[in-house]
Parts: C-alpha cells; structure tokens; sequence
C-alpha cells in the first residue's frame, strides 16, 4: 500500500480519464457523462486513502515521489503532500465529482469536450498542490489556463470573448514575474526543489523582490483587490461548472502560493511589507462588501463576496508577523491565524462553490441572474430556498457553519496583532451578512415576483443530491473543524517556527 | 599541401546532396506532369540518406578539411540532421498543395535542395568564405523560390524585395568579413579568433568591424530594426515557399552567428553583448505589438518570427556555453512549431482559396476538432505556455540571461512574451469560440494530415519530456 505512488495516480487519472473521452467522442460510442463521473468518483475516492494514510504528527512531506525528468536543469518529478496541500487536494477531488453531476442535463453542446476539460483541470490542480519542484509546479500552474480559457469561452454566456481573454492574461502577466523569480533563485541554489529555496539564504534587496514577484502572481490568483477586476467578469460569463471551480478550487491557489512560496521563501520580506497585505486584504474585505451590497447581479454578488472573503485568509496568513512582534516571538496565537486562513480557504470552497450552484439551479430555469427577474422563489421551490437560505447564512458566518470557524478563529487572531485590524476585519460579519441575506430576501421571498417564477419546478434529486452533500460538509466542517485543524496542525507549527527565524 | 582522400569523407552529406540535386534536375525534364512524383520521392529519398549519412559519420570528434574551409563538428551534425527533418516536413506538406494548383514542378524541390546544401555548408563553414559561399547558396534559391509562382503579383514583388533587400545584407556582412581579414590577414575562424585575443588591432576597429558583421546577420535573421523585408516576404510568397524560408533557413542562421560571432569575434563579447541586446529589446518589442495588429496570419506570424528572434539573441548575447546550447534549444522547436503552424495553413487552404487570413480559422473546433486541437498545441507553444515545448525553450533561455544577473532583460522578455500571448489566444479564440462560416471539408492528403498531427503533437510530447534535446544541445556546444 505504501509504495502506490498515490500522488500520481490521483494527477493522471482524471488527465488520461480526459483525454480518453476527447478520442472516444469521434467514435460517438458511449455516454461521457458516466464516464466522466466514474472517472470523478474514483480520483475522489482514491484522494481519501491521503486522508486515512496522513501521519498528523509530522510537519514532513509525505506520500513522497521523486524521478528525474529534465537533467539538465536539475528538474525532478517531484510530488509530495503536508498538512496545508492535503486538504485542498480533497476539496479538489470532491468539488469535481460535484461539477460533474452539475452539468449533467445543462450541457448539451459538446459534452464530452465539457467533462474533458474539467476532468484534465481536476488532474493539474491536484499538481498544483502536490509539486515540490518549482518548475514541476510552474507546468500545472499555468497548463491549468488552458482547459479554464476554453471553459470559460466556449460554455460561456454573452461576453465570454471578453472575460476569457482578460482571464488569461491576467493570470499570465502575473505568472511570467514568478517564473523569473524561480530562476533567479535557481541560479542561487542550483536546484528547483521548493524545499531548498526555503532554506536558500537570501539578502533582503533579493527577497523583496522576490516577494513582489510572487505577490503579483498570487494576488492577482487570490484575487486580492486592486488586481480582482478579472474576477467578476470571468464568474459572471462562466458556466456554472467553471465558476465553482474558479470560485472553490483556483482562487485557493494563490492562497497556497502564499503559504508554499511567499512566507518560508522570503520571510524577511514578508515581515518588511506585511502592512501592503493587510492592507489590501482589509480593503477587500471593506471596499469590495460594499461593492457587492449594490450588485444587481446574482453571480457578480457572490463572485465579489469571494474576493472579500479571500481578504480574510490572506490577511490570516499575513498576521503572524505583527502578532509574534506584540508577543515576544510566541507562536501561539499567529498559529491561530494561519489555522484560521486555512480554515477559510476550505470552507469558503464549499459555501461558494454552493452558492454558485444555487445560482446555476435557478439560471437553468429562468436563464437570468438578475435579482429583479427573481421573487418569491420559496413559494415555487421550498426545498431549493431552504438550501439556499442555509447557504447564505453559512456565507455570513452563521455560528455552526464553516463559515463562522475561519473568520472567528481570523478575527481572534487579529486581535492579538492590532485592535483595529479586528475592528475593522469583523465589519464583515456585518457587510457579509447584509449582501447574502439581502439578496436571499430579493429572490427567494416575498410574493411570487412574474409568472416564469410561478412556474418553476423544484431541485431534482440530482441537483438535491448535489446541494446536500455540501450542506453536509458546511455544517460538518462548522460543527466539528477539529480533524480538518488537526491534521494540518504539524505543519502550520512548523512553517511558523521557519518563518520566525529570519535569513538575514 | 595535399588534400587527403580522407577529406572527401567528410564531406559526403553535401557531396551526396548536390549529387542528387543535379540528378533530380536533369531527370525532371524527361518526365511528363503525371510522373513528377518521381522527383518529389528522390528530393524526400535524397533528405533521408543525406540524414542518414550525416548520422553515420558523426563520431563526436571535430575534424577539419581543405585546409581548414570546412568543419565536422557534433554541432554541425545534429543541426544538419534537424535541418534535413524540418525540410523533408517542408515538402511533405507543400506537395498537396502544389499539385492542387499546378505548381507542381521539379524545381520547387531542385531549388530546396540546393537551398538545403547551402544551408549544410553554412553549418560546416569554417572559413569566411565558406560560410560567405553557402549563405549565397541558400539565398539564391531562395529568391528564387520567392518568385516561384511567377504569374503571381505578390509573389514577384516580394521576391524583388527579398532580393534587394538580401543583396544589401550581404554586402554588409561582406563588408564586415573584409574588415575581419584586413585586421587579422586571415578567413581561417580559428585564426582569426587567435590573432583577435593577441589583440592585434586597435579596440575601435574591432567594434567597427563587428557593427557589420552585427548588422549583416541580423539583416539575415530578421531582427528589428533589419526586420522590414519579413512581413512583405512571409505575406507575398507563396505558402510552401513561406513553410521553406520561414523554417530550415533559421537554424543554418544560428550557426552563421555561432560561427561568426561565438568562433571569430567571440573576443570581443563585450562589444556585441550590447548590440544583441538593443536588438533583442526592439525585436521583442516591436514584434509582439505589431503583430497584435495583423489580420493576416501569415504577416501575422512573420511578426511572430521576429519576436522569436528576440528570444534567440537573448540566448546568444550570453555568450556562454549555456546560453548557445539554450539559443539552439530554441531555434530547433521555433523551426518545429513554425513548419506546424504554416502547415496548417497549407490544410485549411484549397484550389483557388487561400486561408491566410486568421478569420479563415473561424470554427475550427467545429469543422474538424483534431485538427483545431494541433493548431491549439502550436499556438500555446509558440506563446510559451507549459506543458509545450516552446515553454522550456523560453524557460532556458531567461535562465541564460538571468544567469548574466541582466534581471531586467529577463523581465522585459517575459512581459513582451504577455503581450505575445494575447494574438496567439486570438487564434484559438477563432478557432475555439467563433462560428464557422466555411464548411468546406479540409484538404485530405493522408500524407499532410499525417505528418501535421506528428508535428503537433511533437511539440506536445518535447514539451512534456524535454529533457533528450536539451542535453543534446548542451553536450554539442563545447
């Protein structure tokens, strides 16, 4: 069982699972929508046997894989996961299945090409979060543009063109920094392992450089204000599928890049211009609830409540510096706000992948997302308003929800580093609430607003199937956060205890 | 001093081609139109057994012959060898096309051949003049090749301009050699490498002298602001033609700057480091936005070409083992991905239609998409996006220049490469999310269908396992 080299399995299965169904489909001999579940069900399943085989009491990588690939460049195949990437890694696989199921009945313009792309996306993201080479990770960082591009423009709505092409190249201008920034450190180690860059010593001119250049990837990933633009535009046009994958699984990776590449590599750095993070975290997390208050725009609301709530893990991660100044170097309480970024991240990747889909439910009924077509929702489909209801509440933070854990644990941690920080990150217990639940009254009750609502069907068991099983997991991760914070508890302890040692 | 019988051993890949080539030559004209396949077949056998030879006689040793005009280097080998795929590429695809619109003749394939020589001999030049002869050689048939289809308007102005223009380059180059053998007494490379680090002539004569020889190559290559005959050529000649200038010709350019700048002047870095480097900025700059501008793929990828340049010199002016071995690296999967993507052109194209415009992509993903997924792979590669090859080739490249601790040349190069980005997804925009507005079925020659999906689908497997090509770079540049 040991030597399953899991890692790989859990990376090529969906790719090969995709590129299986993009041959078969000339052949036009089977369904892709079992096959693409199948596909789904099994990565999902295998990516438990990392929850059941994780060793919580070490800070080491694990299920470890290591083969040369590019001699010359000293470039290893390098996989292996820790207490921050596992979590995300079955988030991954589960949101899949889930995207699956959700254009089951919707897509009917190429749906073989449709469950490929998420299927070969499914296998880069979990590469994104399993690589320890730089370069290993840089491929599946940016191979993952591609099958998002064609997502987003070939199953899109109107201005898909538009959002695509400014998706990617956002995404591109930010990337191409952080490639430099890689060589560079290459040039200084001789080696592309991750690991080695953490202990690559560096002067603090080289580290805020390097800092910025990663910064400009993440954030523009996060994405963190000012350079969230892309982000609505690519929600609003994306089908379903691509937004809860944009909005679950690619936004957490500039919050990994954060935690993988930013604090250990360049620790001084970090620490030098902390103040620009928080700074725009609590810009985000102000500015940009207030921009979502007046969206009129379903998709658009959640899409800017995803970037306010992004502002919370990344000012969880960027706190510990501040909190270990006011402490004398004590550990405690900064491990409290990386805990609680971490918990964000997770639990902001069910809420808002569901919110996306609660949108999707109602667009393939009515196709619009405008608030004012909708009213009375509850009257038509009582299920579906429940759920949804339950899903906005988690995304102001109801206490018992995953949505309360990371921002309480963020807020508490706040407080240690600076009383307004807190004042001001908690504001968002008010604007969080003010948007979500605003929006839930407008569409979901009230009298029936026109006749299209008065004729709408309630959810089907797939799509009942669909939303249960992450209110389960909301409630779940909100009720019990205990295993999630455990298992990753090894790490953050460690990468705190890294972090605090500077480089100079 | 005697010539050794050894010595025309040597030589037997570009004896063995101009042999064929005059064969071929004579052996067209007793042939009728429905029996030219015949040269067409010979041109292909004649490419495979002059690989096949150049292989063979590649031992990893350097030799010299005829009084040291001539070099047989692993270098020289293994460009030669890749100069001969990219070519036999290029007339497996241009055939079709070719026979469907009467061009079909002995001499488009007679003229590549003794094109190809010219290019071999450039790659094994060791003496000025050497490389002075193949490079004239290679343009000659060139020209040529441009006027082709000569009843054709564009075809006869490009061709005119290619010459002018042509002459003028090698004038200067000429006039950079001259200078070269004035202040050295010498066309022997490594002569006049040795007399140069003696220093034998005054610092201010050297740099004058290689401001020409500078100029003359980037004339050659296509770099800004030597770039003006590239659109006008790419666009105005006839596609196989463009498939042919736009592909083999570039690696035998390589080894001209190898041979010249790297070999001859390699003592006087310091003076051509900097000109390297305001070219490669203007090319980088230049190409990428012009082409940003293009509704023509062809013109449009013309200014692709010369933002490749760019990327081509940032690995030369390191002027280290590294950045060569980076510089070839590139040139190899640039002359891959452009047989590619003008191959494309060639399948989307029928009698009497040319799809030489980007809007003629439109759809393709619903006309045919396999095909609209190859073009894909291409088009990723040439932007540098992983898992391609034309990102490792970028990727070796910036770790050349950062190695010169030019941290902002770097950055430069990858914010043009951005901007690059954009009017490579374009195309993929057409192809991918527009609506096809012509349903004519695409060209169906087995041969190039064949041959396009290898070719794509290489660029897709180098970019997954680069590791073979680029030790073979490294380990050919000493």
């Amino acid at each position: 069982m040991s030597n399953l080299p899991l890692l790989s399995l859990l990376i090529w299965t969906p790719i090969v699972g995709g590129l299986l169904l993009l041959g078969a489909r000339s052949l036009d001999c089977c369904n892709p929508r079992p096959v693409a579940l199948a596909v789904a069900m099994v990565t999902f399943l295998a990516s438990l046997l990392l929850w059941t085989g994780f060793d919580i009491s070490t800070a080491d990588m694990q299920f470890q894989e290591k083969a040369s690939w590019v001699a010359a460049f000293n470039v290893y195949y390098h996989l292996g996961v820790d207490g921050i990437s596992m979590p995300l890694i079955i988030l991954t696989t589960f949101t899949t299945v889930l995207v699956v199921l959700a254009g089951w009945e919707v897509i009917k313009e190429k749906p073989a090409q449709y469950m490929a792309a998420f299927l070969i996306m499914e296998g880069l993201m979990i590469g994104v979060f399993s690589a320890l080479d730089a370069v290993l990770f840089y491929v599946f960082w940016e191979g993952m543009l591609i099958p998002m591009f064609l997502i987003i423009g070939i199953w899109g709505g109107p201005r898909r063109v538009y959002a695509t092409i400014k998706f990617f190249l956002y995404t591109f201008l930010g990337s191409v920094f952080m490639l430099v920034a890689l060589i560079y450190m290459y040039t200084q180690s001789g080696s592309f392992a991750i690991l080695d860059f953490h202990v690559l010593k560096l002067g603090l001119t080289e580290q805020i450089l390097i800092f910025l250049a990663f910064l400009l990837a993440f954030a523009v990933k996060v994405p963190m204000w000012p350079v969230h633009t892309w982000l609505p535009d690519a929600h609003v046009e994306a089908p379903t599928g691509g937004s809860v994958i944009l909005a679950a699984i690619m936004l957490k990776i500039g919050g990994y890049g954060f935690l993988r590449f930013s604090l250990p590599i360049t620790p001084d750095a970090s620490s030098e211009l902390d103040w620009l993070i928080i700074l725009m975290s609590l810009v985000a997390v102000i500015y940009i609830g207030f921009v979502a208050l007046v969206q009129a725009d379903m998709k658009k609301l959640i899409a800017y409540s995803s970037i306010a709530h992004m502002g919370f893990v990344t000012l969880g991660i960027f706190l510990v510096f501040r909190i270990m100044d006011n402490n004398a170097g004590s550990l405690q309480g900064a491990a409290m706000g990386l805990q609680g970024g971490m918990v964000q991240m997770v639990s902001h990747g069910f809420i808002s992948g569901a919110l996306f889909l609660c949108v999707g439910v109602l667009y393939d009924r009515m196709h619009s997302r405008q608030i004012s077509d909708y009213g009375g929702v509850v009257n038509t489909m009582p299920v579906f308003a429940a759920l949804m209801v339950f899903f906005a509440m988690a995304n102001s933070g109801l206490p018992g929800t995953s949505g309360f854990v990371g921002e309480f644990m963020v807020v508490l941690a706040s407080f240690r580093a600076d009383f307004w920080f807190a004042f001001l990150a908690a504001t968002t217990l008010i604007l969080g609430a003010a948007y979500s639940l605003w929006m839930v009254k407008r569409v979901v009750f009230g009298d029936i607003g026109n006749e299209e609502v008065a004729k709408l069907k309630d959810i089907n068991g797939r799509e009942a199937l669909i939303l249960g099983s992450l209110a389960v997991a909301v409630l779940v991760l909100g009720l019990w956060p205990g295993p999630l914070v455990e298992v990753m508890e090894a790490t953050v302890n460690n990468l705190l205890a890294h972090v605090a040692v500077s480089k100079l | 001093m005697l010539i050794e019988p050894g010595e025309f051993l040597l030589l037997l890949p570009e004896i063995f081609v101009l042999a064929m080539a005059c064969a071929i030559l004579v052996l067209d004209l007793f042939l009728k139109d429905s029996e030219r396949f015949i040269s067409y077949w010979l041109s292909q056998l004649t490419l495979v057994f002059a690989a096949v030879i150049t292989l063979a006689l590649d031992n990893g040793e350097t030799h010299t012959a005829f009084h040291g005009t001539f070099i047989a280097d692993p270098m020289g080998a293994s460009l030669k060898v890749f100069i001969h795929i990219v070519t036999a590429a290029a007339f497996l695809y241009s055939r079709h096309y070719l026979s469907e619109r009467g061009l079909f003749k002995g001499e488009y394939y007679v003229l590549g051949l003794f094109g190809m020589l010219g290019m071999m001999v450039m790659v094994s030049a060791h003496s000025l003049l050497t490389i002075y002869l193949g490079l004239e050689l290679l343009s000659l048939s060139l020209y040529a090749m441009v006027a082709f289809n000569r009843d054709s308007y564009p075809c006869s102005e490009a061709a005119m301009k290619y010459f002018v223009l042509g002459a003028l380059a090698s004038g200067m180059l000429l006039y950079g050699m001259s200078m070269l053998y004035g202040i050295t007494g010498s066309l022997d490379i490594t002569t006049i490498a040795g007399r140069l680090a003696e220093g034998v002539a005054p610092p201010v004569v050297v740099a004058f002298t290689v401001t020409f020889l500078v100029a003359g190559l980037a004339f050659k290559l296509g770099a800004v602001p030597f770039h003006l005959w590239v659109p006008d050529v790419y666009q105005g000649a006839s596609t196989p033609v463009t498939l042919y200038l736009g592909s083999a010709p570039k690696i035998a350019a390589f080894a001209m700057v190898m041979r010249i700048l790297a070999e001859s002047v390699g003592s006087a870095l310091s003076d051509w480091q900097g000109m390297l480097i305001v070219l490669a900025v203007l090319s980088l700059a230049i190409g990428n936005v012009v082409a940003i501008a293009q509704t023509n793929l062809k013109r449009m990828l013309a200014y692709s070409t010369i933002s490749h340049v760019g990327f081509l010199l940032l690995g030369i002016l390191a002027g280290n083992p590294q950045g060569y071995a980076a510089a070839m690296f590139y040139i190899i999967t640039y002359a891959l991905m452009a047989t590619g993507a003008f191959g494309m052109i060639i399948l989307l194209s029928r009698a009497g239609f040319e799809a030489d415009e980007i809007n003629d992509f439109r759809g393709l993903n619903q006309r045919n998409s396999w095909y609209a997924f190859m073009m894909l792979i291409l088009m990723f590669s040439m932007a540098g996006v992983p898992p391609t090859v034309g990102f490792y080739a970028k990727l070796s490249v910036l770790r050349a220049v950062v190695d010169l601790d030019m941290l902002w040349l770097a950055g430069v190069a990858v914010f043009f490469s951005v901007i690059g980005a954009f009017y490579y997804i374009r195309l993929v925009k057409v192809m991918y999310f527009d609506q096809a507005e012509d349903d004519q079925p695409l060209a169906s020659g087995f041969d190039l269908r064949f041959g396009l999906t290898v070719n794509s689908l290489a660029v897709l497997l180098l970019g997954l396992f680069p590791g073979g090509l680029m030790a073979l770079c490294a380990s050919v540049i000493t």
